[in-house]
């Protein structure tokens, strides 16, 4: 599904925030990405979506270089992904349903749809009754969960998530993981940024993890060890 | 999908012109003037055209006769062309009697000029049947034999052609910097529209919107600001040249000078252009902006 090769970025400051990373996701993976803070966790998610391109390096989308890709085509892989950005990035003058909306609207889905599919995604997440609040009257956890609903109400090939728990408690951190875990037995490949060590390790997933922007760990059913 | 995306389309560009609401003004205003300066000089054009080929049509060849001309014989090769409709001869005392009514109250100046001292040529007045075919009847009867002169007012309508030239080129140079101008202001309206809305727009871009779903409102929003512009120009200009030609045209004077275009195929076809003009002015503007920054 999303394929690596000797992937770099260099950033124009000169940060070096992920070297000579290869690295394989079959489809219906589930994996951890994890890596204390600057590790280039969110670099790497960066590139897969091509919100960022490599320095140097090949990245392949369902076999497809994503580096070729132009406009329509980069649009396409986006579409097919949805994406939980580590800083929400919330249309602020959009209310809760507009914004989760929003993502079936960009890919042309009918009325019908959104209006059936977004209080299904916002309940999932546990926003029922939040409709028609504006991001900025809600708590960090609750912005984080719109977004949440925004990537997966619309039913992607592959769930790209950054940080998705990090502002939330640890009982709906829990419960927003088992909503992952229930959208991966669906088939979706489900992508995790992540410094929720404990429940890394509880769920016995795959661990990829990064140190200084390499890839020092790859491990089936693997675990967190390097510290939170 | 379509439709879904036309209303998102309609619903944002509504927001975007009212929060740019005066540049917005500003930008329409512009292309009002521009457009009514073009309109303004359109209908001049229109009308000069029209008050030229009256001119021309009234316009007379004067056939000025060598002393020793066949009379008959040139009366004869005159009624034979083609295109001529009234052939008159001006004898030189006609002429000189002619000459003296134009003096009106001065006519003593010529009292020297009579009898054998008349110094004008007997002469032919032809008349054609088209304004246009005036310079090639011209030309037929300069080669005539005992012909010794020939003209038919062509520096007036020279001149006339020239003055509308040049007033043409100005009002052309005026109307595209006014023009550039006005696209320049839109671009720049939309340009606000679009940094306003940057966050906003990367985030759609993120989330796989495309190109046309990003850029159609802003499209809009200056395709909208033109056609208000465009409809301004269009009723200023309609009101004053409907004043002028019923208020100021029912005055002789005016009316001895100018016979107005009012047919309505010209007006509306000026008006609806100048609307045309607008929009894509407006639509111009906008797609350069966008252009220019919203590249994935
Ligand atoms: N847009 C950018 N421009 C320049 N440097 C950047 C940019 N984004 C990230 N960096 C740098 O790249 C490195 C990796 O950053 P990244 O955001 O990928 O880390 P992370 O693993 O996601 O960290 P965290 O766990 O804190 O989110 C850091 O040193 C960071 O300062
Ligand atoms: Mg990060």
């Amino acid at each position: 599904m999303i394929e690596l090769y000797n992937v770099s970025k260099v950033y124009e400051s000169g940060v070096k925030a992920v070297t000579d990373i290869n690295l394989r996701i079959a489809k219906g993976e589930f994996v951890f990405l994890v890596g204390p803070s600057g590790a280039g966790k969110s670099t790497l998610t960066k590139l897969i979506f091509r919100e960022q391109l490599p320095t140097t390096g090949q990245i392949f989308f369902r076999g497809r270089n994503i580096l070729r890709f132009k406009g329509r085509e980069v649009l396409q892989l986006r579409r097919q992904i949805g994406i939980v950005f580590q800083d929400f990035r919330l249309l602020p003058r959009k209310t809760v349903f507009e914004n989760v909306a929003f993502a079936l609207e960009v890919i042309g889905r009918p009325r019908k749809e959104i209006r059936r599919r977004v209080p299904v995604a916002l309940a999932q997440v546990g926003l029922s009754g939040k409709e028609d609040a504006f991001p900025d009257q809600l708590s960090g956890g609750e912005q984080q969960r719109v977004g949440i609903a925004r990537a997966i109400v619309k039913r992607p090939l592959v769930i790209l998530a950054d940080e998705p728990t990090g502002n939330l408690d640890p009982g709906t951190s829990r419960e927003i993981m088992d909503l992952f875990e229930q959208i991966n037995r669906d088939g979706a490949t489900v992508i995790i940024a992540t410094h929720a060590w404990d429940i890394v390790n509880r769920m016995r997933k795959r661990v990829v993890a990064l140190e200084n922007g390499r890839l020092v760990y790859d491990e089936e059913q693997g675990s967190y060890s390097h510290g939170a | 999908m379509a439709l879904n995306s036309l209303w998102y389309c309609m619903r944002q560009t509504c927001t975007s012109l009212v929060r740019n609401f005066w540049l917005g003004t500003a930008s329409a205003a512009m292309i009002a003037v521009s457009l009514i300066i073009l309109g303004g000089f359109l209908l001049v054009a229109v009308n000069a055209n029209q008050s030229m080929r009256i001119i021309e049509s009234t316009v007379e060849i004067n056939m000025f006769l060598e002393d020793e001309a066949d009379i008959r014989d040139l009366r004869q090769r005159l009624h034979a062309l083609d295109g001529v409709e009234e052939v008159r001869f001006v004898s030189k005392e006609q002429g000189l009697r002619e000459l003296k009514e134009t003096f009106g109250e001065r006519r003593d100046l010529l009292a020297g000029f009579e009898g054998e001292n008349n110094p004008l040529p007997d002469s032919f007045r032809v008349r054609a049947e088209q304004a246009d075919l005036v310079p090639g009847l011209a030309r037929q009867i300069s080669f005539f034999p005992g012909v010794y002169k020939v003209s038919y007012g062509q520096e007036y309508v020279e001149i006339l052609v020239r003055v509308t030239q040049w007033v043409n080129l100005i009002a052309f140079g005026a109307v595209i910097l006014l023009g550039a101008g006005a696209v320049f202001l839109i671009v720049t309206t939309i340009r606000l529209s679009l940094l306003a809305r940057q966050d906003e727009i990367g985030i759609m871009r993120y989330l796989g919107a495309s190109n046309w779903y990003v850029r159609g409102p802003f499209v809009l929003e200056g395709m909208v600001v033109g056609l208000a512009g465009a409809c301004l120009a269009v009723g200023v200009l309609g009101a004053a040249y409907y004043y002028l030609v019923t208020v100021l045209g029912r005055s002789p004077l005016v009316l001895f000078f100018v016979q107005p275009v009012t047919d309505p195929r010209v007006i509306l076809s000026i008006l609806g252009g100048l609307l045309g003009l607008g929009l894509l002015m407006g639509g111009l503007g906008s797609l350069i902006s966008v252009r220019k920054f919203l590249r994935v």
